[in-house]
């Protein structure tokens, strides 16, 4: 069971490139790989959180009011993350902006908690959000870093944003000279990075159908 | 399937007992980060004003030497606002204006103005923006060295009528393919120091 919740989580149902859910902040908050990061790590804690929560009162929770009462968690889950980072990480608060309080919106959070640990016990809740919330991270961080590369010919840029001062070694300028290509920054690049990576996800998923298919030709016509 | 008025009484109790406790955690957090989170503000606020004036030119606490003033439409804001005082031995060196730009191209732009007692610029900085990147984020200064074109300008140079963008008829360059960003830039700039004129005499205060 728990080998199904990671392999849905990361890959089958990912969240980003399956559900296709929470694109605001995906497409918004992408343009460097530290950005995507530093939210793909508050949603994921923030799926945690909920997730086990919610699966901690699913049998004590009134039927009828249990949507209101998942959103009141998982706002004031929300709310606490970003009090935490206005006090600890500053400058990645300032830099996040308005996409931390808006990660309440964001559909996955919600439809975990409704669909997943509002009937599991908290164990399975807990590794469903971290999970759900990896496989997101992951699509954060590959998007923000493809986007960066090409859109600004960095990697990591602003590293000290989330992990100190002497991270600043972490950032890769690619070239010096790079002129900078600003469709990957604005919003249709994000747009055109998701479809890739959507794409880039299908193709991989249909090989070993392909192969599976030539296979049973071939047994076929044997 | 109708629920008794006591069961809707009873959830709606419920939700209200969430309530109260998920609000319970958010105020012992809040609390708990409360003065870390005002050391963060000071510490960017501090950062922000020194990037004006530079520490040596000052040697009091610019960030509470403050003075409210009131709405005015020359600063661009719509409620009370805080000036910074800088001071040296007790003498006024320069004050610093939050003002806003109101016709940015994507909205108001949030700048700080530094002026010298004399009447000219200490300098521009862009706090808070949300212009076209690539474009109007030419006020940034990380992307371009345009906002230094303010400092030590002053209502005399350029003559009034010359503070305005090139295509206007002024001598501030605008940025290839963003006049909008620019222009609201120069006018809040020019409209601080028309405030300032006014209003010098009690800004010290």
């Amino acid at each position: 069971m728990n080998n199904d919740i990671t392999r849905e989580g990361l890959w089958r149902n990912n969240v980003a490139l399956v559900q296709l859910l929470g694109l605001c902040p995906l497409l918004a908050v992408t343009s460097t790989a530290i950005n995507g990061i530093g939210l793909g790590l508050a949603t994921l804690i923030t799926l945690v959180l909920s997730n086990t929560l919610v699966s901690l009162i699913r049998d004590f929770v009134r039927n009828e009011v249990r949507l209101p009462v998942f959103v009141l968690i998982i706002a004031s889950v929300v709310t606490m993350i970003e009090l935490l980072m206005r006090a600890f990480f500053y400058d990645l608060y300032l830099v996040l902006g308005i996409f931390i309080p808006l990660i309440v919106t964001n559909c996955a959070i919600i439809g975990r908690a409704e669909g997943f640990a509002s009937k599991h016990g908290v164990g399975a809740s807990a590794l469903d959000g971290f999970m759900m919330g990896l496989g997101f991270l992951m699509v954060l961080a590959l998007l923000g870093a493809m986007r960066e590369i090409i859109g600004f010919g960095t990697l990591f840029a602003h590293a000290e944003l989330m992990f100190g001062e002497s991270a600043k070694a972490l950032t890769i300028v690619f070239n010096d000279d790079y002129p900078g290509f600003l469709l990957a920054i604005l919003p249709p690049g994000a747009f055109f990075g998701l479809a890739a990576l959507i794409v880039g996800k299908n193709l991989i998923d249909a090989r070993p159908k392909k192969k599976a298919l030539a296979i049973h030709t071939l047994a076929d016509t044997a | 399937m109708a629920m008794s008025s006591r069961q809707i009484l009873i959830s709606g109790l419920f939700l209200g007992i969430f309530a109260v406790i998920g609000t319970a955690f958010v105020a012992v957090t809040e609390d708990s980060t409360r003065e870390k989170i005002a050391e963060n503000e000071r510490r960017v606020l501090l950062r922000n004003l020194h990037a004006l004036l530079p520490p040596e030119k000052l040697d009091n606490d610019i960030a509470n030497d403050t003075q409210a003033i009131p709405a005015s439409v020359l600063l661009g804001t719509e409620s009370e606002s805080l000036v910074y005082r800088a001071r040296f031995l007790g003498e006024p060196v320069a004050v610093i204006f939050n003002t806003i730009a109101p016709s940015g191209y994507s909205g108001r732009i949030h700048l700080l103005v530094g002026i010298y007692f004399d009447g000219s610029l200490a300098g521009v900085r862009a706090v808070k923006h949300a212009e076209t990147p690539g474009l109007g984020d030419a006020i940034e200064l990380q992307k371009s060295d345009w906002m230094r074109g303010f400092d030590s300008r002053s209502l005399n140079h350029p003559q009034s009528g010359q503070w305005k963008v090139k295509r206007d008829g002024g001598v501030f360059d605008q940025f290839t393919g963003a006049t909008v960003t620019p222009r609201a830039v120069v006018e809040a700039v020019k409209n601080t120091l028309l405030y300032y004129q006014k209003n010098a005499k009690t800004l010290y205060d």
